[in-house]
């Protein structure tokens, strides 16, 4: 498994996909063929949701006669797709038998990071004055550095992940209200604020950004040899030595996947309410949410199972839990308790519709 | 035995089951007061099964245990087994971070008043039996001879009348031994039955004044060793007639094929590894410098007991474990220690000695799991790879093994133990390395496979010129060997370069054992000077 391209960029690598398949014409035909063969198994298993979802829809559209239009979807997709994205970095380093709970900090730093270089001194900037394009590159750049730190901490340090994470939680958090003040980023630049305000028609930027995210994450799981390379690590790691691939190199590389992909997240959002908050991401505390949907979508904790149709379920899930307890105007003090209840329903009905959810056989 | 009274330790009849397999049958066993007694038998002849029935670990699906006359406890009740028999285990049961005092009287404290009064007790037991650990001492601290000292100690405060030493000296050095020895002899002098295990006949011909041993779950011989000689305990451990029989219901093909390729062609002399004066600290069984070479198109066995680092060396020149010191090349270039990747593509291959740990993943495919070696190979210059290739890759593979699945995507999970062991050979297989460390490739795997996997093996080397180093403490493994090297205590000890080799005189070389002079081991060390024991 060497690999030229490393599992820190699985979009660029697995792009060609799409490139390369009008030239080689068998490429989709084999896709498709093993699909149908393995769709029998499969995707019943990776539907497991549709039950809760579809019924989600129905009590939505009884409830509320706004649920069923375009723009409130068009709202829901807006709101989930930053969460969405950072579920896909988190069941990455969930299938490779890790955990990163600092993905929430990440969320919220590196926006912060970038937006305080970009604005002005007058909006609590630090005076630098940074080009908006290149903001984004620091914003990346600072997800990468933390998932480095994470993935070295872990793997060549051999510490615990759980504790290692939630240290580096509490950390970043503290970092990303020190270096403004606690003060809130206002006066975003249109380019630094595109991706998570901007609408093509009717339909927001982010979303398609995110939906290209899942998509590409997960075909690159299917195909790619890094991506399978995954599987075999998290399923047993002693195995995936043996068999000579580098199970250090390609767990570190996947906890820097995560924390960039919790970074472009973080941008999403940033964008959607046009500040950087100190809140974002460990003030609200969202990792709750991400480990709820990635888990809730079949990736198992102990690494090895799950993929990408079940994350986004998993996320889709949660979306309209949360709009439809909106719309219907349930007591603020009743959200948690029914939200988390529902978590709970969906993670046992998946259980029983679904049975054991296993990493796909391609 | 005495023949006044009842003995202290009876054993009638005792059958154990684990499956469909009698690890047990039918076994009787007696031990008195003052008598140390050798329990002798091969890996698998239900050792460890009779220790577990006896430490009251275990319960036994029928039989008796009596002591001195009367039932056993009931199985579970650890406290009141404990004043009866105390077992000393091959892991230690030792609590590191407590102090000797406290691990003697460790599961007892409540009878125990105060601090000074255990301290006091455990310097009590100590001088009684001529013992010297200073009771504050933390266990961490000793060696591995002393914290077998602590746990005799804790035996002997229970005031346990019969001690069970389950290979005591495999962490052992060979002073420790002797003074070990010295301390079984203070028991038994002290009316305190032993009932000793071990792997090492030597030590049993020492220490032990009878001998019972053990062959497929039945107690085949009960004797005084007096009566005994090294040859007649080797013979009921192996059962010579089984021998036979095992060889003719399978084996045979694969044990006519050296001779076979000797003429085809001889081994060529260029070496594919060369390993120097390798040495490790593992705690599997340590190795302290063994020099071997395998040549192209060779198959090496290397054997010995369990600690004697047959796995050890395996596991290093793989690279799936550190070593200390020493070198490994590979077609001359030096292989990095403890990396796995970089020796899978420098050309070896490894077979780990257990599947389930290191083998196979096992909720993937079938098809997956065998090319995971060579998923370089298999992907486009995009790194995809295409789920039919993949297969196709692995069918030749598969076939050859005569793997049973019902398709390439089935988990391995799901498969039997045979086919998940052919998973893992056909894994490596795949890569096409130069040379292939396979450990007890057969390990677990009905007759009929096990011709299948070492036949594949010996064609590797015969077809390809792979070299192949077999590192098996299962004798009937090595009949595809040009040689095999004889391990003891982490030294070469002995080589064998005439195939077909002889079965006795192997076992008798990773016993430690040369010629017939059988203090000749212990006398003297075993030195780096090969050939000696091939009578």
């Amino acid at each position: 498994m060497t690999s030229e391209s490393t599992p820190d960029e699985p979009a660029g690598a697995a792009l060609p996909a799409s490139r390369s398949q009008p030239a080689t014409l068998p490429l989709g035909g084999a896709v498709i063929a093993s699909w149908l063969r393995s769709a029998n198994v499969s995707v019943l298993r990776e539907v497991a949701l549709l039950p809760v979802l579809a019924l989600l829809l129905i009590v939505g559209t009884v409830r509320s006669p706004v649920f069923l239009t375009v723009s409130n979807f068009s709202g829901i997709g807006e709101q989930s797709s930053a969460l969405g994205v950072v579920v896909v970095g988190e069941s990455l380093i969930l299938m490779i038998g890790g955990m990163d709970l600092s993905l929430e900090s990440t969320y919220g730093l590196a926006p912060m990071v970038a937006a305080w270089l970009i604005v002005p001194v007058a909006a609590y900037g630090n005076g630098l004055d940074l080009n908006p394009y290149l903001g984004i590159l620091v914003l990346i750049a600072v997800g990468a550095a933390i998932g480095l730190l994470n993935g070295l901490l872990i793997v060549k340090g051999r510490l615990n992940g759980f504790i290692v994470t939630l240290g580096m939680t509490i950390v970043l958090a503290g970092l990303q209200n020190g270096i403004v003040k606690a003060q809130s980023l206002f006066n975003l630049p249109p380019a630094f604020g595109y991706l998570g305000s901007a609408q093509w028609g009717q339909v927001p930027v982010s979303l398609v950004v995110a939906v290209i995210i899942f998509a590409v994450v997960g075909l690159f799981l299917r195909y790619h040899r890094t991506g399978r390379a995954i599987y075999a690590v998290g399923g047993n790691p002693a195995a995936a030595r043996a068999a000579g691939i580098k199970v250090d190199r390609l767990k570190i590389g996947v906890y820097v996947a995560g924390s960039v992909l919790a970074a472009i997240g973080g941008l999403m959002e940033a964008g959607r309410v046009s500040a950087v908050t100190g809140q974002q991401g460990y003030g609200e505390g969202i990792i709750f949410s991400v480990f709820a949907a990635a888990v809730i979508g079949g990736v198992s904790l102990k690494g090895g199972r799950g993929n990408m149709i079940g994350a986004a379920s998993g996320v889709i899930l949660l979306g309209l839990v949360q709009n439809i307890l909106t719309l219907t105007n349930v007591s603020n003090y009743w959200i948690e308790a029914i939200d988390g209840g529902v978590i709970l329903f969906a993670l046992f009905l998946a259980r029983v519709v679904g049975g054991e959810s296993t990493a796909e056989s391609a | 035995m005495t023949s006044s009274g009842p003995a202290l330790v009876e054993m009638t009849g005792v059958e154990k089951r684990f499956g469909t397999t009698r690890a047990l049958r039918g076994v009787d066993l007696t031990l008195s007061a003052g008598e140390c007694l050798g329990l002798v038998g091969r890996n698998g002849a239900g050792k460890s099964t009779l220790v577990s029935i006896l430490s009251g670990l275990a319960e036994p699906d029928a039989g008796q245990v009596r002591f001195a006359g009367d039932p056993a406890p009931r199985v579970g009740d650890i406290a009141r087994w404990r004043e009866w028999i105390a077992t000393v285990f091959q892991h230690s049961m030792i609590v590191g971070d407590l102090s000797v005092a406290e691990n003697v009287f460790l599961g007892d404290m409540a009878r125990v008043l105060s601090w000074r009064e255990l301290r006091a007790r455990t310097r009590e037991i100590m001088s009684d039996w001529g013992f010297d650990i200073p009771a504050e001492a933390r266990c961490r601290e000793l060696s591995v001879e002393q914290l077998q000292i602590v746990e005799i100690a804790r035996a002997l405060a229970r005031g346990a009348k019969c001690v069970l030493l389950d290979e005591p000296t495999a962490a052992l050095e060979r002073e420790a031994v002797r003074r070990l020895f010295e301390r079984v002899r203070q028991l038994t002098a002290g009316g305190v039955a032993v009932l000793y295990i071990s792997h090492h006949l030597e030590e049993v011909f020492e220490i032990c004044q009878r001998v019972e041993v053990l062959r497929d779950g039945e107690m085949v011989l009960t004797a005084p060793l007096a009566e005994l000689t090294r040859d007649d305990l080797i013979a009921a451990m192996v059962g010579s007639a089984q021998v036979r029989a095992a060889t003719s219901s399978g084996l045979e093909s694969p044990a006519d094929q050296p001779r076979q390729r000797d003429q085809q062609r001889r081994p060529d002399d260029a070496a594919v590894l060369s390993v120097e004066d390798l040495t490790s600290d593992s705690a599997a069984g340590r190795l302290s410098g063994v020099s071997l070479q395998v040549r192209t198109g060779e198959i090496v066995g290397v054997t010995g007991l369990l600690s004697a680092g047959v796995a050890t060396i395996g596991r290093t020149i793989a690279g799936a474990e550190s070593r200390r010191g020493g070198e490994v090349r590979l077609r001359g270039a030096l292989v990095p220690s403890g990396r796995r990747d970089i020796a899978e593509r420098a050309g070896i291959g490894y077979i780990p000695e257990d599947r389930r740990t290191e083998g196979f993943v096992p909720h993937l495919g079938v098809a997956e799991n065998t090319t995971m070696t060579i998923m370089d190979r298999l992907s486009d210059r995009f790194g995809l790879v295409r789920p039919g290739r993949r297969a196709a890759a692995a069918a030749p593979i598969t076939a050859r093994l005569s793997l049973v699945s019902s398709g390439p995507g089935q988990p391995v999970e799901e498969l039997s133990g045979g086919n998940q062991q052919k998973v893992t050979v056909a894994r490596t297989l795949a890569h096409e390395p130069a040379l292939i460390v396979a450990i007890t490739p057969t390990r677990g795997v009905d007759v009929a496979s096990k011709a299948l996997l070492l036949d594949s093996l010996a064609d590797v080397a015969r077809s390809r010129g792979a070299g192949v180093l077999l590192c098996s403490d299962e004798l009937s493994d090595l009949v595809i060997c040009d040689r095999v090297i004889v391990l003891v205590r982490g030294q070469v000890f002995a080589e064998f370069t005439e195939p077909p080799f002889d079965r006795d005189e192997l076992i008798v070389a990773t016993e430690g054992l040369s010629g017939s002079n059988l203090d000749a081991a212990y006398d003297t060390p075993p030195d780096d000077t090969p050939k000696e024991a091939a009578e």
